[in-house]
């Protein structure tokens, strides 16, 4: 071992009384912030795996779903939540109820990325950032900085990536910030002002320490209070609350763990309290602005119809995307609805996409922003076909 | 503006700027020194190997069988899946060990650089998850034996290889009109020959149009890779007739490998080529612009040579501007975390003692939040190389934590920073910096201050 016996004293996280903001010290003193002259919110949740679309919100009314999935815990009879006498939530969403009686929560169902049969999670999740229509085109930026590249007044913190995933979506020309709540950085004061002397020297590196120490300060991830339900608030979304309450407008993140190939009422319960926690989060953080902010989860594709062999689904292509935030006009499941009969799923296994999930992000971009549509189809989303408008934003 | 105020000693630029910093441990200390030690046996692949391709490639057959196992209800298949998902976990976290003890153990440092160079500019990650270790595996076969080569060697040792064919879809490339593709329905993937050219040889300034890229997939069609027979030239996929690739006329006979070799080696040789890996060679090494004149001589050697990138290193070495403005480049998050631990002492025993938990959260996980996820590089045009790219606010804010926290950690206990500032910097630490480090309230402190400095951080 490196030596783990030597003694932690001094520095070890929290422990030190002498540890105080470093926000509050001179040489952090000068921050700056520029406003882009728009005012809606945007934030983009990724969810890595491939959440499964028919569990999350169950067709219930139709009768093969649940003949298509013995195991696996379907409908109103097994704790879901009805949303309209077809289609019900998942029993996990159970605390976004009230959220969707208020119009605050919708879902888009049959919805998927350009992406067909080879159902790999890198792939299918490089083309949901990129939102191009194939992979390997030679796009580099992801497609919520190309909505920034054509967005005007877009200054260093207007948009932000959260947490230490990689966010392909939002990488690319136009300026994006970037921070992990994970990051720990307690400094005691005299460590603080001699770090200040030392970087003062350097153009690139006193800046950047200046920021990172007032970013770190924003949240303290250890500390957050518990949501009004009680349940633990989600570090990311606290954080991208923290900025999209300043002058932050577009803050993407990921959460991770859907991909369900075994016992998929434990992972997929899982991973639905952490979006759910993350979505009570936001709307409790933002507090008025919770009215002008529209929330996206998409994820990479949808799973199978059917449960595999280890109550699990594998890989499949349709699946369903959560739209949420007082902008957006929710209390509905919005697509056309392909059914689940056999020959009505994509061959024979998968929900078929009825729709493209980027001309919901589009349309929700239009509505907060105005942005041009041949705009939208054309760069943001290269060939994508709109369609008609759903009139996402309330 | 840099904290470097004073001339820096040329040994101090061999060791930082062309090497995995202080100590020395016996490196070569001058430019024909670098080059005799490169030029000599690779001792550290030697120690320390990584884990083989071939294991990877194995192991994700391994999976495959026991996937389809799981599926027909087989007993054993859902235990050998699992068992795969330890075997590639371990198998990463083991190459990233072996890499940081080849950092800080190594008397021949400019070849640790340059073969994270060469693997950046050859960027691959995983696509598939059978090869999800891999990345290891196939710098050490297509890039590593090629670093002192010629350049169309290590191009054509990259292009081939099968972690470079699944990543970039050539798997999926079907010549059109060969016998598989008029049976199959499947066309063309265009990825591997649009990245060759744009990223690989040529560069994206370059004069090439889309047919040359249409015409080079063409080319590179019946070139795929499977787990059964490994990397393989199948001339049932490969597209009949001859291809035209920046005017010149390939293949037309029976299609064989040898002719995408012959194109390779012309794009190798291409004087796009020699501008493009030249100027990106020294923008790593020396400056984010560098000195036009210091390129010219490169690319003047590179051509001179065939492609030789011993005398193309030769040449930037020979150069007075590779030994001026110190400081001008930012180390990279691996190649900082690896500084450090050689600066500390960590040595192999030390390395190989750790958790492999710690290796996962403390280290792993410190460069994800530095923005540079171990061998996961965003794409295939690799990491950022400019210094700009990671000096940003979460950037700084994990070196500085990794900075306060590892010296505590150290072998022989936290040094004296005193001492420290000079053994981890030489003439390269600023006076305020020293005066810094003795004022510290704490050794921690101390020998933070010195691994978080922006002297530390830049070569």
């Amino acid at each position: 071992m490196m030596n783990p016996g030597i003694s932690r004293r001094g520095l070890l996280r929290g422990s030190l009384a002498g540890a105080c903001s470093v926000a509050a010290h001179p040489w952090l003193s000068t921050m700056s912030f520029a406003s882009a002259p728009w005012d809606a919110r945007l934030v983009v949740i990724i969810l890595r795996g491939a959440m499964d679309g028919l569990d999350a919100v169950q067709p219930y009314g139709d009768p093969l779903l649940a003949g298509y999935r013995p195991n696996l815990e379907v409908g109103p009879d097994n704790g879901a939540f009805d949303l309209d006498g077809y289609f019900a939530m998942h029993a996990r969403f159970g605390p976004l109820r009230d959220m969707w009686q208020r119009g605050e929560l919708g879902f888009a169902h049959a919805v998927s990325t350009p992406y067909r049969d080879k159902r790999s999670h890198f792939d299918g999740q490089d083309l949901l950032e990129a939102g191009t229509a194939e992979i390997g085109d030679g796009t580099r930026d992801g497609w919520l900085n190309r909505f920034l590249q054509a967005m005007p007044g877009v200054e260093g913190d207007t948009a932000f990536a959260v947490g230490n995933d990689e966010m392909r979506v939002l990488e690319g020309r136009a300026p994006a910030r970037r921070w992990a709540p994970e990051v720990d950085v307690t400094l005691t004061p005299q460590a603080q002002l001699l770090l200040g002397q030392v970087y003062a020297q350097d153009a690139l590196f006193g800046p950047a320490a200046t920021e990172g120490m007032a970013l770190a300060e924003a949240i303290d991830r250890q500390k957050l209070p518990p949501l009004p339900g009680g349940d633990k608030r989600d570090p990311l979304a606290a954080f991208a609350a923290n900025r999209l309450r300043g002058d932050t407008r577009i803050a993407a993140y990921s959460l991770n763990g859907w991909d369900s190939h075994q016992g998929q009422g434990r992972v997929i319960g899982r991973a639905l309290d952490t979006l759910v926690r993350s979505v009570l989060t936001l709307e409790d953080e933002l507090g008025g602005i919770w009215a002008k902010t529209a929330v996206l989860a998409m994820t990479e594709f949808g799973r199978t119809a059917r449960e595999n062999g280890s109550k699990g689904t594998d890989h499949g292509t349709g699946g369903a995307m959560l739209l949420a935030g007082g902008a957006l006009r929710g209390g509905a499941v919005y697509g056309r609805w392909p059914g689940l009969a056999e020959a009505n799923l994509y061959a024979r296994r998968d929900l078929m996409p009825t729709a493209d999930v980027r001309s919901y992000a589009a349309w929700a971009m239009r509505g907060l922003y105005g942005i041009d549509r041949s705009l939208l189809e054309r760069t943001v989303f290269p060939g994508l076909q709109m369609g008609d408008d759903p009139r996402l934003v309330a | 503006m840099t904290p470097f105020k004073k001339p820096i000693n040329a040994r101090t630029y061999a060791i930082v700027r062309y090497g995995c910093g202080f100590p020395a441990l016996e490196s070569p200390e001058e430019a024909e020194g670098i080059l005799q030690r490169l030029s000599g046996p690779d001792r550290m692949a030697a120690l320390w190997p990584v884990i083989s391709f071939q294991a990877v490639h194995n192991a994700g057959k391994n999976l495959i069988e026991a996937r389809k196992d799981r599926r027909n209800g087989v007993a054993g298949g859902e235990e050998a899946e699992k068992e795969w998902r330890g075997w590639q976990r371990t198998a990463y976290i083991d190459n990233f060990v072996v890499d940081m003890i080849r950092w800080a153990e190594t008397d021949d440092p400019f070849r640790e650089r340059l073969h994270r160079f060469w693997a950046n500019h050859f960027s691959a990650r995983n696509r598939s998850i059978h090869l999800a270790a891999g990345a290891g595996g196939y710098a050490e076969d297509a890039i590593r034996p090629h670093l002192s080569g010629r350049f169309a060697d290590m191009l054509k040792a990259v292009v081939t290889h099968p972690f470079m064919l699944v990543y970039l879809d050539q798997v999926a490339s079907v010549g059109p009109n060969s016998p598989n593709g008029r049976v199959g329905g499947k066309g063309l993937n265009e990825n591997l020959a649009r990245e060759v050219l744009e990223l690989h040889t040529l560069g994206v300034g370059a004069t090439y149009s889309q047919a040359d890229v249409t015409q080079f997939a063409e080319l590179l069609t019946g070139l795929t890779f499977n787990y059964k027979r490994g990397m393989s030239f199948q001339p049932a996929m490969a597209e009949p007739g001859a291809e035209q690739v920046l005017g010149v006329s390939y293949g037309g006979g029976n299609p064989q490998l040898k002719d995408i070799e012959t194109a390779l080696d012309d794009l190798a040789r291409h004087p796009a080529t020699a501008a493009h890996i030249c100027g990106k060679l020294a923008s790593h090494f020396v400056a984010d612009v560098p000195d036009p004149d210091l390129v010219a001589q490169m690319v003047q050697a590179y051509t001179a040579s065939d492609g030789d990138l011993r005398t193309v290193y030769g040449a930037m070495l020979d150069h007075p501007a590779a030994w001026s403005g110190f400081g001008a480049k930012v180390k990279q998050p691996v190649e900082f975390i690896a500084s450090s631990l050689r600066a500390l002492g960590v040595r192999a025993t030390h390395l190989l003692d750790l958790k492999p938990n710690y290796v996962r959260k403390k280290m792993l996980g410190t460069l994800r939040q530095m923005g540079q996820e171990y061998q996961r590089p965003p794409g295939p045009d690799g990491w950022p190389d400019d210094a700009a790219a990671w000096v940003h606010p979460h950037g700084v804010a994990a070196r500085i934590g990794w900075a306060m926290n590892v010296a505590k950690r150290a072998p022989d206990g936290p040094p004296d920073p005193r001492i420290f500032v000079n053994d981890a910097l030489g003439d390269a630490a600023s006076d305020k910096l020293v005066w810094a480090a003795g004022a510290a309230e704490s050794r921690n402190v101390g020998n933070g201050l010195v691994l978080a400095s922006a002297e530390f951080n830049r070569r």
